[in-house]
C-alpha cells in the first residue's frame, strides 16, 4: 500500500520526501498559507500553515510528511490561531487595502477573507516604513511586506541576481535591496525578472497596471482563495 | 588605520571564506568601533558575497554597527539582576560625568554607553562590556575610575587589571568540580576501551544534554555517527582534513560544536568551565569526534566572553604541542581540531541550529526542523551540537565510566548539575548539585532568607515558582533548568521583573516567524498597558490570549518561551495582576493627553477642550 | 414606537462614505424604518446621543471631539459597531501617520501652494489633532465591526436585520471585503 497521512481525518497519499503542505495540495485540501509557493523551497516563517501533527503544532509548509501521521487542519482552534497571526501582520505593517493597487488580488487579502477577519484586532504599530519608487517599471512599498521572502528566492534561485535580501532582527527586521544606492534602479531588476511578479501583497508592484481589472472582476472578488490551489 | 589594510590582514587571520564572515566583521567592529562603509565593500568583493548580505549580519547583531560606536564602547549589562543592584545608577553616573547621553555617540566620537542583554555575571555585578571586555562589581567608585581613564584617553591595554576581574565564584563542588583529573585521561581511556565501548558507557551514564532540553547525549552522537554525509565540501573543514599528510576518510564530514553561547540571563556556570575546566571541555569534544568520527570541532563562545579568548587559545595551541589535539592525537589514526568562533550578541544564537547558522556566517535564524543538525548541520554535515557542560560531563564518564555517573542523581537524571545562583541570598555564585536537590535545599546552601516573593528557575525562559512549590526538585523531570536560579525577596516588584525578561526576548527574537516577531512585541505593549495602570479585565484576558498564541506558533524555544514569565508569574500570582486593574472601563494603551502635545504648542492653546481625560470620570 | 430599536450613528475622521452606503438600501429603508427609530445621526440631525441599542461608528478618531463622540457612543448605545476600514484600521486618514503632525500641519497651514497669511488655526472651537489617527477600538471596546470602504449596503442590511432578528449577526463570504 502506498504511504498516506490523514488530514482531518481523510487520508492522503504522499510520495517520500513531500511535505505535509505538498501532500495535502495534491489532494486539493486547502492549509493557510503566505510564504510557501510550490516552485520554491519553502521557508516557513509566516507561520499560517501551522497544522497539529500527532499533538504537536509544525508548520505544514516545511515538516515532511510521514506514514502514520494524524495532522489537524480545519479545526477552530487552528483558524483562530491562524486568524490571530495574520491580523498580527495587519497590524505590523500598513496595509490600506483601499488605496492599494494590489486588492482584489492580494493573498494576504484573500487569506483574511479566509480566516474571516473583520478587524485588526491588535493595535496597530503605524511604522512608517520606505517606499522606493526609484525604478522605472516597479515600485517597492515596504509598507506592505510581510517578510514571506518570496522575492528573496526567486531573485536568487530563478533570476540568479541576489537583488533582495532580509536585514534586522526582531521586530526591526526589514527588506533591503543589494545595489550601490539600496534602490531599485540601479539593483539590475528588470520587469520580467521571476521576483517581479511573486509578492504576495502589494509590496512589489508592476508601475502602471494598477486597477486595469475592474472591481468585480479581480482574482478574488468572486472565488476564495481556498477555491484556487492551482495558482498558488 | 587603514580600511584595506585592516580588511586584508582580517582575512589573511581567518580566511577569504563566507564561514568567517562574522569573525572578520568581529574585527572590523573592534578596529574601528562601527563597520565602515568601504570594509563591506572590500569584504563583499573578497569574499565573494553581497555587500547587502554583510549589512544584513551588521543589522542582526548587536555587537556589530553600521554607524560610530565610541573608541570607548561600553554597554551595561541590563539583566535584571544588575537592575536589582543599582546598573540603572551605574549608567546614570556614567552618562552625566562623561557628557554623553544613552544610545547616542558623544560629539569627539569617544564614548558612547548603552545597555546589553545579560552579560552572565549576575553574581558579580553590576557589570558591563568596554570594548568587549569584561568589567565586574561595578561600584561608584570603580565608575569613578573608569571615567578618570576614559577621560585621560588610557588605552584599554594599561587599565588596570583589577577592573577586568572576574572571580570564579565556586561555591559548591560536586563530581564534576572535584574531579581530579590528568590531561589526555579521558582520550586514554576512550582508546583503551574502544569507542563503541566508550559510547556504551555514555549510555548507561544516561547523561543528558546540560543547556535545558535535557536529550540523551549518547542517542544524539549515535545518531550522528550513523548518519550519511551529504554536506557541501567546499574546504571549509580546516587544516586538518585539508592536508595532504593526513588520512582524508569520509568520517571528517563529522563535525562536533561545542555550545559556549551562555545566553540565558543569570546563567554563568559555562564561564567558570570555560575558566577553569577548558581541558576537561575540550577532552569532551575529542571523546566525541573520536566516536562519531570526527576531525574537525568549533567552539561557539559567545561575544560576551571575548574575554576568556585568548586563554582557551593558549589552552588549543597547548594540547596541539601535547599531541592532544592534531594529527594522530596520542599516536592514533585519529585527527581532530578545534577552532573557537566568537558570537556578537545575540542570545538566540544559543539554539542550536541558529548556532550552526551563525556558525556559518549568516544571521543566527533557527532552522526548520527536521532535519535535524545529527543529520544535517554545518555546512550540512551531520553535526553534535552539546552544552559545555555536557562535554565535561562527557569527557568525565569517558574517564571513569558510565555505573560512576549514573550512581548520582535522579534516575531520569543522572549526575550533578551547575547552578548559577543569583539574586537575593548572601552567597551567589555557582553551586554543584547532584540532581534531585530541592529548592529549598539550595536556598539553604546559598543563605537566602524564605521569605520569598519567588525564584526564576531556568532563566526568563524557564520557570517562576513560589514558596509552595520549595520542595520540588532540580531534575529535568521536575524543575529543568539550564542552570540560571535567580532568587528574589518579598520586597521585589513583580512586575519589574517580569516587564525585564518581556523586554528581553523582544528584544533578541530574531523576527523570523510572525507569531515571535509580532507577538513580542504586542506582548510588551501589553504588558506595559498593565504595569503602567492602563489596564483592565479585558486587558489581561489578552495579555494571557497573546502568551498562548506565540507559545502554541512559534518557530523555535525563544518564542515556543518568550511567554513564559508573563504566563508562569499569571498562573502562581494572578492577585498582583488583578490589583494592578483599574476597576472599571477600558482605557487606551497609548497617552491621550500627551497625544494632543503637537497640537497645543503648535496653536498655544491651554483651555480645558485641549485636554484630553485617559478615561471618563 | 417605544418598542422600535433604537440606532444612533455618527462619523467621526471619516469621509460619509460609509453613511451614502447605508443610504444604498434604497427601498428597504422602509422597511428598516418600522423596525428602528433613529436617535442621534446626520440622518436625524439630533445632536447628542439618547440611551440606544446600536450605534453605528464610521471613521476613525483623528483629535479630540472624536473622542468625546465616541465615549459618548460607548456609553449610550448596548452595542457598538465599527463601520467601514478607517473605524476598524484607520484607513486612509492613517495615512498621515507616518508623518508627524507638526509636518502635516506645516504642509498645509504653513508652506502650501496658495497659502496666504500662513497660520496655523487655533480657534478654541476647533478640536485639537492628535499625533496619530487612531481605529475605534483602540479607544473604546467594540462589539462587532463592518469592513469596507464602503462596506456595502447589503451589508448594512444583513447586518441589522440579523440584530433586529435576535440572531448573532453573520456576513458571508461574498459580503466581506476590505475596499
Amino acid at each position: 500500500m502506498e504511504q498516506h497521512i490523514t488530514i482531518d481525518g481523510v487520508i492522503v497519499p504522499f510520495k517520500p520526501g513531500e511535505t505535509i503542505m505538498q501532500a495535502a495540495s495534491a489532494a486539493n485540501i486547502y492549509i493557510p498559507h503566505l510564504c510557501h509557493h510550490p516552485e520554491f523551497k519553502p521557508h516557513g516563517s509566516c507561520k499560517l500553515c501551522t497544522v497539529n501533527v500527532n499533538g504537536r503544532n509544525c508548520s505544514a509548509c516545511t515538516f515532511p510528511a510521514e506514514f502514520g501521521q494524524q495532522v489537524l487542519n480545519q479545526t477552530d482552534e487552528l483558524n483562530k490561531l491562524r486568524l490571530r497571526i495574520i491580523q498580527m501582520l495587519f497590524v505590523e505593517g500598513n496595509h490600506l487595502c483601499p488605496a492599494c493597487e494590489k486588492s482584489g488580488n492580494c493573498k494576504l487579502q484573500a487569506t483574511a477573507y479566509q480566516l474571516g477577519m473583520l478587524d485588526s484586532h491588535f493595535p496597530h504599530f503605524y511604522k512608517a516604513h520606505e517606499v522606493d519608487s526609484s525604478h522605472p517599471d516597479l515600485m517597492l512599498d515596504r509598507n506592505r511586506c510581510i517578510f514571506c521572502t518570496l522575492c528573496v528566492r526567486a531573485s536568487r534561485d530563478v533570476d540568479g541576481k541576489e537583488i533582495f535580501e532580509i536585514s534586522g532582527r526582531g521586530i526591526n527586521k526589514h527588506l533591503v535591496v543589494n545595489s550601490p544606492s539600496g534602490k531599485l534602479h540601479d539593483s539590475g531588476m528588470e520587469m520580467d525578472d521571476r521576483a517581479a511578479d511573486i509578492c504576495p501583497t502589494g509590496a512589489l508592484l508592476v508601475k502602471r497596471q494598477g486597477f486595469s481589472v475592474p472591481i468585480g472582476k479581480r482574482t478574488f472578488d468572486n472565488h476564495e482563495i481556498s477555491e484556487d490551489l492551482d495558482e498558488q | 588605520m587603514n580600511i584595506e589594510t585592516v580588511v586584508n590582514s582580517l582575512i589573511q587571520a581567518h580566511g577569504a571564506k563566507a564561514t568567517q564572515l562574522l569573525q572578520i566583521l568581529n574585527g572590523l567592529q573592534a578596529q574601528f568601533h562601527h563597520i565602515p562603509e568601504d570594509a563591506i565593500t572590500l569584504v563583499a568583493e573578497q569574499l565573494r558575497i553581497s555587500p547587502a548580505h554583510i549589512v544584513s549580519l551588521i543589522e542582526f547583531y548587536s555587537f556589530l554597527s553600521i554607524t560610530p560606536r565610541g573608541d570607548y564602547e561600553i554597554l551595561i549589562s541590563d539583566s535584571i539582576t544588575d537592575r536589582m543592584i543599582g546598573n540603572r545608577d551605574i549608567i546614570d553616573q556614567l552618562c552625566n560625568r562623561l557628557g554623553v547621553e544613552q544610545g547616542v555617540l558623544r560629539d569627539d566620537g569617544r564614548v558612547s554607553i548603552n545597555t546589553t542583554s545579560c552579560t552572565g555575571m549576575c553574581d558579580q555585578g553590576p557589570a558591563g562590556l568596554i570594548n568587549g571586555l569584561t568589567i565586574t562589581q561595578l561600584t561608584s567608585d570603580r565608575i569613578d575610575e573608569i571615567i578618570k581613564l576614559i577621560e585621560a584617553s588610557v588605552p584599554l591595554e594599561r587599565w588596570p587589571e583589577h577592573l577586568f576581574a572576574v572571580s570564579d565564584n565556586v561555591q559548591q563542588r560536586g563530581l564534576l568540580l572535584e574531579n581530579d583529573y590528568t590531561k589526555g585521561d579521558a582520550i586514554r581511556a576512550t582508546f583503551e576501551r574502544g569507542r563503541e565501548k566508550t559510547l556504551d558507557e555514555l549510555t548507561s551514564s544516561a547523561l543528558r544534554g546540560r543547556g535545558g532540553a535535557g536529550f540523551k547525549t549518547a542517542m544524539k552522537w549515535h545518531f550522528c555517527h550513523e548518519s550519511y554525509t551529504t554536506g557541501d565540501t567546499d574546504g571549509d573543514l580546516g587544516l586538518i582534513c585539508d592536508s595532504p599528510s593526513n588520512h582524508v576518510t569520509a568520517d571528517c564530514d563529522r563535525i562536533v560544536v561545542c555550545n559556549a553561547d551562555e545566553g540565558e540571563p543569570g546563567t554563568f556556570k559555562d564561564r567558570l568551565l570555560l575558566t577553569t575546566h577548558a581541558h576537561q571541555l575540550i577532552e569532551g569534544m575529542t571523546v566525541c569526534a573520536a566516536i562519531i568520527g570526527s576531525c574537525k570541532g568549533y567552539i561557539y563562545l559567545r561575544g560576551e566572553y571575548r574575554y576568556l579568548l585568548d586563554a582557551l587559545e593558549a589552552m588549543l595551541a597547548e594540547r596541539r604541542e601535547q599531541n592532544l589535539l592534531g594529527d594522530n592525537i596520542l599516536g592514533e589514526q585519529f585527527h581532530f581540531d578545534v577552532e573557537i568562533r566568537l558570537g556578537a550578541g545575540a542570545y538566540i544564537c544559543g539554539e542550536e541550529s541558529a548556532l550552526i547558522e551563525s556558525l556559518e556566517g549568516n544571521r543566527g535564524i533557527p532552522r526548520n526542523r527536521p532535519p535535524f543538525p545529527v543529520t544535517n548541520g554545518y555546512l550540512n554535515k551531520p553535526t553534535v551540537v552539546n552544552n559545555v557542560e555536557t562535554f565535561v560531563c562527557a569527557a568525565a564518564i569517558a574517564e571513569k565510566g558510565g555505573s560512576w555517573f549514573a550512581q548520582y542523581g535522579t534516575e531520569q537524571s543522572t549526575g550533578s548539575k551547575l547552578l548559577s545562583v543569583s539574586g537575593d541570598c548572601a552567597r551567589p555564585g555557582i553551586y554543584e548539585f547532584t540532581f534531585g536537590i530541592s529548592v529549598h535545599e539550595i536556598l539553604d546552601r546559598c543563605g537566602a532568607d524564605l521569605d520569598l516573593l519567588g525564584i526564576q528557575v531556568g532563566g526568563p525562559s524557564g520557570t517562576f515558582i513560589t514558596a509552595d512549590e520549595f520542595e520540588r526538585k532540580i531534575a529535568f523531570e521536575d524543575l529543568a533548568t539550564g542552570g540560571s536560579f535567580i532568587i528574589f525577596n518579598s520586597s521585589r516588584n513583580l512586575f519589574d521583573i517580569v516587564q525585564n525578561f518581556t523586554h528581553f526576548f523582544s528584544h533578541e527574537s530574531c523576527g523570523f516567524c510572525t507569531p515571535c516577531r509580532v507577538g513580542t512585541t504586542l506582548l510588551t505593549r501589553q504588558f506595559d498597558k498593565i504595569h503602567a495602570g492602563h489596564g483592565s479585565a479585558g486587558d489581561l484576558v489578552e495579555l494571557e490570549e497573546i502568551g498562548k498564541i506565540i507559545q502554541a506558533a512559534s518557530h523555535c524555544g525563544l518564542g515556543q518561551t518568550a511567554a513564559n514569565p508573563i504566563l508562569t508569574t499569571l498562573a502562581r500570582l494572578p492577585n498582583l495582576y488583578h490589583m494592578q486593574l483599574k476597576q472599571i472601563g477600558f482605557e487606551p494603551g497609548f497617552d491621550l493627553d500627551s497625544s494632543l502635545d503637537t497640537a497645543r504648542r503648535l496653536t498655544a492653546r491651554d483651555d480645558l477642550d485641549a485636554h484630553l481625560k485617559q478615561r471618563e470620570q | 414606537m417605544s418598542s422600535k430599536i433604537r440606532v444612533a450613528t455618527t462619523s467621526l475622521a471619516g469621509c460619509f462614505g460609509c453613511h451614502m452606503s447605508f443610504l444604498d438600501i434604497d427601498e428597504r429603508f422602509a422597511d428598516l424604518v418600522e423596525l428602528v427609530e433613529f436617535n442621534r445621526s446626520p440622518i436625524t440631525d439630533i445632536k447628542e446621543c439618547a440611551e440606544s441599542d446600536i450605534g453605528l461608528v464610521e471613521g476613525g478618531v483623528c483629535n479630540a471631539e472624536n473622542v468625546h463622540v465616541l465615549r459618548e457612543f460607548r456609553n449610550k448605545c448596548k452595542i457598538l459597531v465599527a463601520v467601514g476600514a478607517c473605524a476598524i484600521n484607520g484607513g486612509l486618514p492613517a495615512m498621515r501617520n507616518h508623518l508627524p503632525l507638526q509636518a502635516c500641519l506645516d504642509a498645509v497651514y504653513l508652506d502650501g501652494t496658495g497659502v496666504t497669511n500662513p497660520q496655523i488655526p487655533n480657534d478654541p472651537e476647533l478640536p485639537l489633532l492628535l499625533e496619530q489617527v487612531h481605529p475605534i477600538h483602540e479607544i473604546v471596546n467594540i462589539d462587532y465591526s463592518l469592513p469596507g470602504c464602503p462596506p456595502s449596503a447589503d451589508v448594512f442590511w444583513k447586518f441589522l436585520t440579523d440584530l433586529i432578528a435576535g440572531r448573532e449577526p453573520t456576513l458571508p463570504a461574498e459580503l466581506v471585503h476590505y475596499d
